[in-house]
């Protein structure tokens, strides 16, 4: 199947590295002229790609005509457009809010890497959404994870530095252990193109099949940052520059996470039951570890780490839904586009709360609701989304969730999922409380330029309307 | 899109709109926020006009929006709805007549008006909800938007009435999600329909539906107050004046005893509903309430508190007269609904003006502001009255068909219950109006921030809505038995209701 007018799929990983590469050579912090109108290009490349898909259906794209076994797939269906559409949307916002962020003076020296290793981490993130190989997909992970090791670094501080230091050596033993996995399943099947290997796994597979899904699950879920491996994500996001924070934490994760939900709907199906309540209960101990961290610490965007700990809880809940209902697996992708949206708001919204206060502690914002209103408004609207409540898609991820675990008649999750939704209220108001207390003489306010607040809030708004349209993107994923 | 789609939705637009903007003006446009509130408020009250004669000629308004494959987002403007619609519609352009008099040259007002109409939104979205997804959409926005009303002052006494409120909303909240998920679940989505859609599911699922109707009644309960749930209310009273109007008088506590009706008759239809023996109790948690809400409000020395305490007991009658099974019971509840409103919504602009004016927040320096406020108080004195029950009033219609309805229900003991509630409500309002009339005025006032000029005893702005909102109380009592009145629209409802 070869076509007269390129794929858009092959232009939304070829683009970024083509502007990765030029705003590597144009030199430190220029390349955002580049990157906001290719990302421009790249969020209508992607809406291109889920519009035709929602026309035809599933499709491949053979790179330069060569097919699996010998060249390289790419893969679209409805999963990878929801997928490739969030990542360039948000990715596009964020593009818009760095440049200004970097504008700064305070901030000038942060942009260094930032806009090569942005375009790296987006052209790897597209691939990996659009890869049907196993090892391609290893391939896509481990850039994936050196350009998101290299962002933590971009500040350059000692503790960022030493966050940066811990995340690579999780990062690559979680990709070793893929690799491992990877190499088991070649060396059993013969093949490790995703769609030729379902037919092959049985429910009674062998041992070294088990075992390769449990390194490569394992090693995925440690990249996603599910508890009990969390451990490297709240230094890591809550040290990075605000841009960076969000790029993490919205999107990143949830690439690994795309791919556990990738093999447990194909080639693991058959594997999945037996482990997917473990994953359910590390996702229903990661919700409530995460939030109740989040409740105690006392800084801005530790706290909006730590939600992301606690959100991505909710994205392993769906394991155990999986078999039962078909409702579980759009409750995951909608929380995973809800949180990504919610998520970049949020840490958007914290960087110009700690800009205006100077600050980067909760004590520090007595007044913000007097001076940045329109941030402190979309961060209240990015925390609608997080607390799951109406009108917001994360509130339909929930309705969605409660709605398969009440089906199949696992009422442990609901608890989970009511209880995880009101420690997030408590989090989410320790911030909004603070912030309408009256401010203190002695405190002040520096100017932010209004392009951030902006930015934050349209992502706000975007993660609370989507809730209005969620038959569209349920009708998307097929 | 057909006019008996835009309607509701241009209901809903008419608060929501002028809100939004009003969010994005620079606090120095006051008279521009003020004619877009204005014009806000007006407008909805010709919406509402449209939608009331037509309801009443037969017309059926109604709009649909798919959310999720088979969950929808539906708005539903029937009679019932429009009853809560009219009295948020009415209250509100008094209300905002009043906090612009009341906030003058008070900060953060962009904000403070920008959320009080995303709170009159929620009410009226919430009136019109067509099914209970719609119903917890709207329930969820108005604990959202009334917290930065709550909170308003910024102090930490506010901080922690909000974060009580939050505590008691959310969670209460998240019971009804879980009840609505669970029918959801049961029997797909749950249109609100005379006469309930439950009993369809049959025998086998009884004890299911049992604990159905538990989660989603305190749920909404919760904002209710129904006792032990209504511990957030005088908490709440740390709000500004009008805020507390609102809440008391038409947003909050009113949209839990709304979700009491639409669940009683139109998810579970109030015969299936005593079929289940589900009534009784919630006859009891609503005269234990009332009982137990006015006995508070007897010990209280703030005013604004002792009227909260009075809230927690006056909107039980409303539970009440769904709870007892036959048409009466159901009149005099849903009368109430509105009568509530107009009487408490009066008696918290006159506390209000009693601090604007005055400094006075406590029953005991009231002595003697009766005649310093003669008009504020005795727009006071014409809601305490109905809050008593005395004739002419509209609490003498509500208490009357409520009584009778408990006669008719065979249940005798609501009667001494309403008694009971007359004579402490005597207790703790004959006190307050004995100082505000007869004991003498004190040398000096707390803090007099408005002299009186004249005849006007404070700002026209402060003044008007009390005065209207008490003539109102006399007026939908003495012609109660027209056919314009909140009485005969409550009667409407009740034949609808039981004649299918």
């Amino acid at each position: 199947m070869t076509e007269a007018w390129p794929d858009p799929a092959a232009w939304l990983i070829l683009l970024p590295l083509a502007w990765a590469t030029l705003a590597f050579l144009a030199g430190p912090g220029r390349g955002g002229r580049l990157a906001i109108p290719a990302l421009a290009a790249q969020c209508a490349l992607a809406l291109w790609l889920a519009v035709s898909l929602a026309e035809s259906g599933a499709r491949l794209h053979p790179v330069g005509g060569w097919g699996a076994p010998l060249g390289i797939d790419l893969l679209a269906d409805g999963l990878s457009a929801v997928m490739l559409l969030l990542t360039q949307a948000v990715a596009l916002a964020l593009a818009v809010y760095a440049q200004a962020y970097f504008a700064d003076a305070h901030h000038r020296h942060e942009a260094t890497w930032f806009w090569p290793l942005t375009g790296f981490l987006i052209a790897a993130m597209n691939a990996l959404f659009l890869s049907a190989d196993l090892f391609n997909l290893y391939v896509t992970l481990e850039l994936l994870g050196l350009a998101a090791v290299g962002l933590v670094a971009v500040g350059g501080g000692t503790a960022q530095i030493a966050a940066a230091l811990r995340y690579l050596l999780v990062s690559l033993i979680a990709s070793g252990a893929y690799l491992m996995g990877v190499a088991l399943i070649y060396g059993t099947y013969g093949t490790a193109a995703i769609a030729s290997l379902a037919p092959l796994i049985d429910p009674t597979p062998p041992l070294a099949t088990w075992l390769a899904a449990g390194l490569m699950v394992v090693g995925l879920m440690a990249k996603t940052a599910l508890f009990p491996f969390h451990f490297w994500l709240p230094p890591a996001h809550g040290g990075a520059p605000a841009p960076v924070s969000a790029l993490l934490s919205a999107l990143v994760v949830k690439a690994s996470f795309y791919l556990v939900l990738r093999l447990a709907l194909g080639p693991f199906a058959p594997l999945a039951e037996m482990a997917a309540w473990l994953a359910g209960g590390l996702g229903a101990a990661a919700i409530l570890w995460g939030s109740w961290q989040a409740l105690r610490t006392r800084h801005i965007k530790r706290l909006v780490a730590w939600s992301t700990v606690a959100q991505l809880g909710y994205l392993f809940l769906i394991f155990p839904l999986l078999a039962a209902d078909g409702l579980a697996m759009q409750a995951g992708v909608m929380q995973a586009v809800a949180h990504g949206l919610a998520k970049a708001a949020l840490f958007a919204a914290a960087g110009v709360l700690m800009r205006a206060t100077g600050r980067d502690t909760l004590d520090g914002l007595a007044g913000v609701a007097g001076r940045v209103p329109l941030t402190l408004f979309a961060f209240g609207l990015a925390g609608v989304t997080i607390m799951g409540l109406p009108p917001s898609a994360g509130f339909l991820a929930k309705w969605l969730l409660i709605d398969a675990a009440l089906a199949s008649g696992q009422w442990g999750w609901v608890v989970v999922i009511i209880a995880g939704g009101l420690l997030a209220a408590g989090y989410i108001f320790r911030v909004l409380r603070r912030a309408f207390l009256v401010a203190p003489e002695d405190s002040r306010f520096h100017p932010v330029p209004r392009r951030l607040e902006w930015t934050a809030f349209a992502l706000a708004v975007a993660s609370v309307l989507l809730g209005l349209r969620g038959a569209e993107l349920v009708a998307l994923l097929g | 899109m057909t006019v008996n789609e835009v309607l509701p939705l241009a209901v809903i637009a008419s608060s929501l709109l002028p809100g939004l903007i009003i969010f994005a003006l620079p606090e120095r446009r006051i008279g521009l926020r003020s004619a877009l509130n204005l014009l806000g408020a007006v407008s909805k009250l010709v919406f509402v006009g449209l939608l009331l004669a037509g309801v009443a000629a037969g017309e059926e308004y109604g709009f649909r929006h798919t959310v999720l494959p088979g969950v929808e987002l539906v708005f539903k403007a029937d009679a019932l709805a429009l009853l809560f619609v009219t009295l948020s519609t009415v209250l509100w352009l008094f209300t905002t007549v009043y906090a612009i008099g009341y906030l003058e040259g008070s900060p953060h007002r962009s904000r403070f008006f920008g959320f009080f109409s995303l709170c009159v939104t929620a009410t009226v979205g919430l009136a019109m909800a067509g099914n209970l997804f719609t119903f917890f959409v709207f329930y969820e926005l108005l604990t959202l938007s009334t917290f930065p009303l709550v909170v308003h002052r910024g102090t930490p006494q506010a901080m922690r009435g909000g974060m009580v409120y939050l505590a008691y909303t959310l969670a209460g909240g998240a019971l009804l999600l879980t009840g609505i998920v669970w029918l959801h679940g049961l029997m797909g989505q749950v249109d609100f329909v005379h006469g309930g859609s439950v009993a369809a599911l049959g025998p086998q699922a009884t004890a299911q539906l049992k604990v159905v109707f538990l989660l989603l009644i305190a749920g909404v309960g919760v904002k209710a107050a129904i006792v032990p749930l209504h511990g957030w209310l005088p908490q709440a009273m740390v709000a500004p004046a009008p805020v507390s109007a609102l809440l008391h008088a038409v947003a909050v506590v009113k949209a839990g005893a709304f979700g009491i009706v639409r669940i009683v008759y139109e998810v579970y239809g109030v015969e299936y509903a005593q079929s289940l023996g589900l009534l009784l109790p919630l006859a009891i948690a609503a005269a234990i309430t009332i009982v137990w809400g006015s006995v508070r409000a007897l010990f209280q020395d703030d005013l604004k508190k002792r009227l909260a305490y009075s809230t927690v007991s006056q909107v039980s009658y409303i539970a009440l007269g769904v709870a007892l099974f036959g048409p009466v019971g159901t009149i005099g509840g849903l009368a109430h609904l509105v009568h509530q409103g107009i009487m408490k919504i009066t008696l918290f602009f006159a506390a209000g003006n009693y601090a604007e004016t005055l400094g006075v927040h406590k029953v005991s320096e009231l002595d003697g502001a009766g005649r310093r406020m003669p008009l504020t108080s005795a727009a006071f004195s014409i809601a305490a009255f109905g809050m008593i029950g005395v004739a002419p009033t509209a609490g003498y219609v509500s208490k009357w068909y409520l009584g009778e309805g408990a006669l008719a229900a065979g249940m005798d003991w609501v009667v001494a219950v309403l008694w009971t509630s007359s004579l402490l409500n005597a207790a703790y309002f004959l006190p307050i109006l004995y100082r505000l009339w007869f004991r003498p005025r004190p040398a000096a006032w707390p803090h007099e921030h408005i002299p009186a000029r004249g005849w006007r005893e404070t700002g026209w702005l402060l003044l008007a809505p009390p005065l209207i909102t008490a003539a109102a109380v006399l007026i939908t009592g003495l012609f109660a038995e027209t056919s314009w009145s909140p009485l005969a629209w409550a009667k409407l409802i009740a034949a609808r209701e039981y004649l299918q």
